[in-house]
């Protein structure tokens, strides 16, 4: 068999065969292994979303931000808020029944509103970098966490450690995705509708960022990463420029955190802890910080690697030694860590670096 | 000439500095200085070390901003302390220890140059609009023809910290070029060259001069500066000592006596 030479038409080619594989992915992964694992895609869907917004911020604008999972919160407790009875129920004489909004507008609300959090953190930070920087973003993403724990009194706004339940799931063309239905004779279970709508969100968010980079912002957030200093003299409105790197990082973080509270019907503070944000930060860098496709990668592989691994691990054990010696759930952070350790070893540009970034790692080896 | 003589004179100058002072703690950087740059010169602007040339640099192009005074330019205050909207009103710069954007290729960091002259925004970038679309392929074009310009289009696609020492020292000016300056300012862009480097540079500054261009130009070497500018300010712990056509600032005794020393016996020399 030959391959068409034209690389235009290869491109295309290969764009459809993706395309055929993504969208027959769910029937094939549920089919074989479960419905289970058509959830775990989906939330692997979403960890693109956060890790894509985060590498707006740390990979292209080059602001380290330990706190991005606030945003996350923001957008879910949003949807939680407009799709729950909660507020009814906390404020009866205010809400007479509980709000329904649609999800096409709660999700743009949740955007918009994480957005302006993200400038919120953005403007006292304009001035700090590195290590500072770091440490208050993080202070930051803390701070949201426990305004979320601890918002149940005077007024019970966020219901506390509790958490916010019965989330409606988003609506579709009058079809709820949180139950299975019926298209064109095939059996459409919750996850895999989940699986679609968020395909399509990850898509735009992915040209959205791939917009972007190859335009004069793109160049404008490199040239801050590269030399701040330089770029000022060049006439780039760091201020602007930074605040908008914020802003669209945390607009993706709440589109993905208001998906997310559709998809669980259920948001707690516990599901926002720095580990989280760390989490997505070592999406990015492991990945390839500033590399769109590396960024991906590492998503996908730090969502799925640890349910293979705890998955797989029990029943190895079970072959090599005979009995199950280690804990799959332990295991699994530790096995998470060695890769994380090797990786930085050999890679230390990510998986998939972007051109730039393994050329800039390379000069700097050199130099010294 | 049908111009009237005034609007002449008063077109004639391009900036003027009027008692810029600066200073950090107990160190006067800059005592009062005034000077006046004209349309189409190349002014330098020398100094033994610790003079205050790079502050005042850096109080024209707006990383500082000036205890007292204050400078026109092409008619209008400028802000100070506004790197961005000084670059905007046509002051553009090159840096004294190169300052590159390392991780992005030659073409690129001209681009980053005309920033300040492109209008599209998040809105135009993410859906591409023709009127983005037809500003991308000017600012392409235009980045390539001024690499042309300084002479390295060659190396267009290279990365910029790969570049030679003197080709990086090119870039930057092809970059301050991009922005459509009406003065380019160059900090010691000799410095670190080797005497085929300084000649190059030395014919990039008269080729901008010949096309209109007002420079700005501190420099070490005083040959080069005595050799090619129209006129030389010399500062010494921060105060201007003498301004005027490099023959008479040469043998201007203050400016002699800041960077030989003073004679015991004038004599005995």
């Amino acid at each position: 068999m030959t391959l068409p030479g034209d690389p235009k038409l290869r491109a295309r080619l290969g764009i459809v065969l993706i395309g055929i594989a993504l969208a027959v992915l769910p029937f094939v992964v549920g089919a074989n292994f479960g419905n289970s694992w058509v959830r775990i895609i989906d939330f692997a869907l979403l960890y693109i979303m956060l890790a894509l917004g985060l590498n707006i911020v740390v990979g292209f604008a080059g602001l380290l931000d330990l706190g991005y999972i606030a945003f996350y919160a923001v957008g879910a407790y949003l949807y939680a808020l407009l799709s729950s009875p909660h507020l009814a129920i906390a404020f009866p004489a205010v809400f007479a029944s509980a709000p329904a909004w649609s999800v096409w507008l709660v999700l743009p609300l949740g955007a918009l509103v994480a957005g302006l959090f993200g400038v919120l953190l953005g403007t006292p930070t304009l001035k700090l970098r590195g290590d500072y920087l770091a440490i208050v973003t993080l202070g930051f993403g803390e701070i949201i966490r426990i305004f979320l724990n601890n918002l149940n009194a005077p007024l019970n706004l966020t219901n506390g450690p509790q958490g916010i339940n019965n989330i409606q799931s988003a609506q579709i063309a009058g079809q709820s995705l949180g139950r299975s239905f019926e298209l064109f004779g095939l059996q459409i279970p919750s996850v895999t509708a989940h699986y679609y709508f968020f395909l399509a969100l990850t898509l735009a968010v992915i040209f959205i960022c791939v917009r972007l980079q190859d335009s004069r912002l793109g160049r404008a957030w490199v040239a801050i990463r590269e030399d701040e200093l330089a770029a000022r003299a060049c006439g780039i409105n760091t201020r602007n420029v930074k605040l908008l790197a914020f802003g669209l990082g945390a607009t993706f973080g709440g589109v993905a955190g208001g998906l997310f509270a559709g998809f669980q019907g259920f948001v707690s503070p516990e599901s926002f802890g720095l580990l989280e944000s760390i989490m997505v930060l070592c999406m990015v860098v492991l990945g390839g910080m500033g590399n769109i496709a590396g960024v991906i990668l590492g998503a996908l592989l730090l969502a799925l690697l640890p349910e293979v691994l705890r998955w797989g691990a029990a029943p190895v054990q079970q072959w090599l030694f005979g009995k199950v010696l280690v804990d799959p759930e332990s295991l699994r952070l530790l096995l998470f860590g060695v890769a994380l350790v090797l990786v930085m070893r050999w890679r230390p540009a990510g998986l998939w670096p972007s051109a730039l970034r393994k050329r800039e790692l390379a000069a700097h080896a050199e130099a010294t | 000439m049908s111009d009237p003589v005034g609007t002449i004179v008063q077109d004639a100058v391009l900036l003027s500095a009027s008692g810029v002072s600066k200073r950090f703690g107990g160190v006067q950087a800059l005592r009062d200085v005034s000077l006046t740059i004209r349309r189409g010169e190349v002014y330098g602007l020398i100094g033994p070390n610790g003079a205050g040339k790079t502050s005042f640099f850096n109080v024209l192009t707006g990383l500082y901003s000036p205890d007292e005074g204050r400078v026109t330019f092409d008619g209008h205050d400028l802000p100070p302390g506004v790197p961005h909207r000084i670059a905007g009103a046509g002051i553009a710069r090159t840096f004294q220890n190169i300052r590159l954007f390392g991780a992005m290729s030659a073409l690129e960091n001209v681009m980053v140059g005309r920033h300040i002259r492109l209008r599209t925004g998040v809105i135009g970038a993410i859906l591409r609009t023709p009127a983005a679309r037809v500003e991308e392929a000017a600012t392409e074009a235009r980045a390539h023809e001024l690499l042309r310009y300084v002479g390295i289009d060659q190396l267009a696609n290279q990365q910029a910290t790969h570049l030679s020492y003197g080709d990086q020292r090119r870039l930057e000016i092809a970059r301050a070029l991009a922005s459509d300056p009406k003065l380019l300012a160059l900090d010691e862009p000799a410095a670190g060259m080797n005497a085929t480097e300084t000649a190059g540079l030395r014919t990039l500054i008269e080729k901008l001069r010949g096309d209109g261009l007002t420079v700005l130009l501190i420099e070490h070497d005083v040959k080069l500066v005595m050799g090619l500018c129209d006129r030389v300010a010399v500062l010494d712990y921060g105060e201007k000592i003498a301004e005027d056509v490099p023959d008479v600032v040469r043998r201007h005794p203050r400016v002699i006596t800041a960077y030989l020393g003073r004679q015991s016996d004038p004599e005995a020399a």
